[in-house]
């Protein structure tokens, strides 16, 4: 949420623009672009008939469902959740609150397998988790539930790490000016507060979003991986690669990809839009 | 970390004094860890400064504080000595279920090859699906041997990177396969499903166990194996095989990435009536959990699986360890290698060996794959291609 200064756009006060404009451009070309320029290239061996063929199976249609979806849903939940986690850890003091604070980060840092193995263990029939679900008829390792626990377990840090700084940094002479001018709680949190975290949340969304979306290695241990049914577009790309298969493999790649950065631009662009409303009300 | 500098001055290049290139030389050959430095005057050469370190803690961080030289030329940092012996490291890339196999073979193979030629020989293992790893040596992965689970990997290597020559397979006996195995039933003591053959697997009720064959070599000998026993069972009616091949994956909850996924699913989340395995690896889980918690079905027809060898003759040959790939691979024919195979659950080709471990191995009618479904390639095809047999399981077409 930095406020847009417009004296910095008119002239610039810093040099070496074009220096650094030139080398962002070179690094982006080469760590990112280059790399998935490849992608494109591969999947052109293939005649637009085979191409559609293959991004239009029922099985990768049934797994971009399952992706697309689960990844949603994952990121959402963590929307939520990840707000009151990083309110909790912005607002209050409590005993432990390094260790909570520090705990957060464990699924950036744990290998995603790890994550994977440990999951599907709390919640098969006989884990700790899982043998207590049983008796209710929820069945979550092996299943659709099973993707949508993994990539929300991998998305909790996105949203409380983009949320809490902007928390940290809130004035709370806003909050007391909403009180003293008669808002009530519910009022000063959904009229005053909301409204500027919004903008790190979608961030935080957006990134939960994209790292569900690729996700590997934590899933494929929980999904149970059945065709049609729990098979992610990951695992789909994979099983081409294992039959040697690399055309129809970055053919599915690209569909991830084009709609990834369809739905990341479509948060972006949202985001802009309210922080420019946000700036707008401030000021 | 003890450190041990001695300067060795060089005056001039004068006669009978070598030149300051071999005594670096030198000094880099008698070293086992340290730093060799030159010290330049006026385009001369005039030191050469050795520090040696003796690590006492080998995994310890290494640091420096004597470096006060000026004008430093750092020129070599020797890890080891050149010994007199050679010392040759090769890399096996391999899939899932030869863990077990390939560490004791390695150590048997170091034996015999510094017995013969005084080299040692350090072999490194790397495992995981066949498929994964194939792909790996063909994108650069330095294998100097390759030991996968089907032929069609190794070919795919040979096709597209041309690492090796298309008929790899005929340069060993066996079709380059030195030990078989084959597809069995491992189910849970008592067998509480009553689970006998191909049949009962198939049965409605039963949790049946196995990798995805798309991405485990594994997993494609069992589909195959399966429908081998539908063809034998319909007297060859593709289309009853094809419905009994449908029913036995509809049995099926997981479908892990590997072989050894499916067994850990099976054997430690307790998931399932019946894993369809790897003989091996079957007798692996007996052997590792005790047989009173599973045992082996041998069903009446499986398939006859030949995980096959092979040099990677254009690493081997850049490594300079053409030799000793070549007899890496020879020496799993030997008998040690052979009994090595058997003790560790494999079929093995000799008959020897196959007698001393035959208590292991239930006879059973076993089909080849060039014979019932006419190699690898049609059975890809067929099978396991886009739209081949195991997709219209999920989606009938």
């Amino acid at each position: 949420m930095t406020p847009k200064s417009s004296t910095a756009k008119k002239n610039r006060v810093l040099p070496g623009f074009k220096l650094t404009l030139g080398f962002t451009l070179f690094y982006l070309g080469l760590i990112v672009l280059l790399p998935l320029a490849a992608v494109f290239g591969k999947t052109f061996e293939l005649t637009w008939p085979e191409f559609w063929h293959t991004i239009t199976m029922p099985q990768a249609m049934a797994s971009y469902r399952l992706t697309f979806g689960a990844s949603f849903c994952a990121a959402l939940v963590n929307t939520f959740f990840g707000l009151i986690v990083a309110w909790v850890l912005v607002r209050y003091n409590f005993f432990g609150k390094k260790i909570v604070d520090a705990l957060v980060d464990l699924p950036f840092a744990l290998p995603t397998a790890v994550a994977g193995i440990t999951l599907a263990m709390l919640y098969s029939h006989n884990g700790w988790i899982g043998q207590l679900l049983e008796p209710l008829g929820i069945q979550v390792a092996n299943t659709r539930l099973g993707v949508f626990v993994a990539l929300t377990f991998i998305g909790l840090p996105f949203i409380v790490r983009t949320v809490q700084p902007i928390l940290e940094d809130l004035d709370p002479e806003l909050e007391e000016a909403a009180a003293s001018l008669g808002a009530n709680r519910w009022q000063i949190f959904w009229r005053v507060i909301l409204p500027m975290l919004t903008p790190a949340l979608l961030t935080g969304f957006a990134l939960a979003f994209a790292r569900a979306l690729g996700e590997y290695g934590s899933v494929i241990f929980i999904a149970g991986n059945i065709p049609m049914k729990t098979v992610i577009t990951p695992l789909l790309i994979m099983g081409e690669l294992d039959m040697f298969d690399y055309a129809k493999a970055t053919a599915l790649a690209v569909v991830m990809l084009v709609a990834s950065f369809a739905l990341l631009l479509t948060i972006n662009i949202l985001q802009w839009w309210t922080n420019r409303y946000n700036t707008n009300n401030l000021a | 970390m003890m450190m041990s500098a001695e300067p060795i001055q060089i005056v001039g290049e004068g006669k009978g004094q070598p030149s300051w290139l071999e005594l670096v030389q030198r000094q880099v050959g008698s070293l086992r860890y340290g730093v060799v430095q030159i010290v330049v005057h006026d385009s001369q050469v005039t030191q050469i400064e050795k520090t040696e370190r003796v690590r006492l803690n080998p995994a310890g961080p290494t640091k420096d504080g004597t470096m006060k030289t000026l004008f430093i030329l750092l020129l070599a940092t020797s890890l080891a000595a050149t010994a007199s012996a050679k010392e040759i490291k090769l890399l096996n890339v391999s899939y899932d279920a030869t863990r077990e196999l390939y560490t004791d073979y390695n150590a048997a193979f170091s034996k015999y090859w510094l017995a013969k030629t005084g080299d040692t020989v350090t072999v490194s293992q790397s495992h995981g699906g066949s498929g994964k790893q194939a792909q790996a040596v063909a994108n650069g992965l330095e294998a100097d041997v390759v030991t996968l689970a089907l032929a069609y990997d190794v070919d795919a290597i040979a096709r597209q990177a041309k690492f090796l020559p298309l008929d790899w397979q005929n340069r060993l006996p066996h079709n380059s396969t030195p030990y078989t195995s084959t597809i069995v039933f491992l189910v849970r003591k008592g067998n509480p499903k009553g689970i006998r053959d191909w049949d009962d697997v198939a049965r409605s009720g039963v949790s049946v166990v196995t990798p995805n064959p798309k991405t485990s070599g594994g997993a494609r000998w069992t589909y195959l194996a399966a429908w081998a026993y539908a063809l034998e069972a319909s007297q060859h009616d593709e289309a009853k095989a094809k419905a009994f091949v449908a029913r036995l994956y509809k049995n099926v909850p997981v479908l892990d990435s590997g072989a050894r996924g499916s067994t850990i699913t099976f054997v430690q989340r307790g998931i399932g009536d019946v894993l369809l395995a790897w003989e091996n690896e079957a007798h692996l889980a007996l052997k590792e959990f005790g047989t009173n918690q599973f045992e082996i079905v041998t069903p009446s027809l499986s398939i006859l699986a030949e995980p096959p060898v092979a040099v990677v003759d254009k690493n081997a040959r850049r490594h300079g360890t053409t030799d000793a790939a070549k007899a890496y691979l020879d020496y799993l024919y030997s008998d040690e290698g052979q009994e090595i195979a058997g003790k560790n659950f494999y079929r093995p080709r000799s008959q020897a060996a196959a007698a001393k471990y035959g208590k292991n191995f239930a006879p059973l009618k076993l089909v080849t794959l060039d014979a019932e479904f006419g190699g690898w390639a049609l059975a890809q095809r067929t099978h396991f291609a886009g739209g081949g047999t195991f997709d219209q399981i999920y989606h009938p077409q």
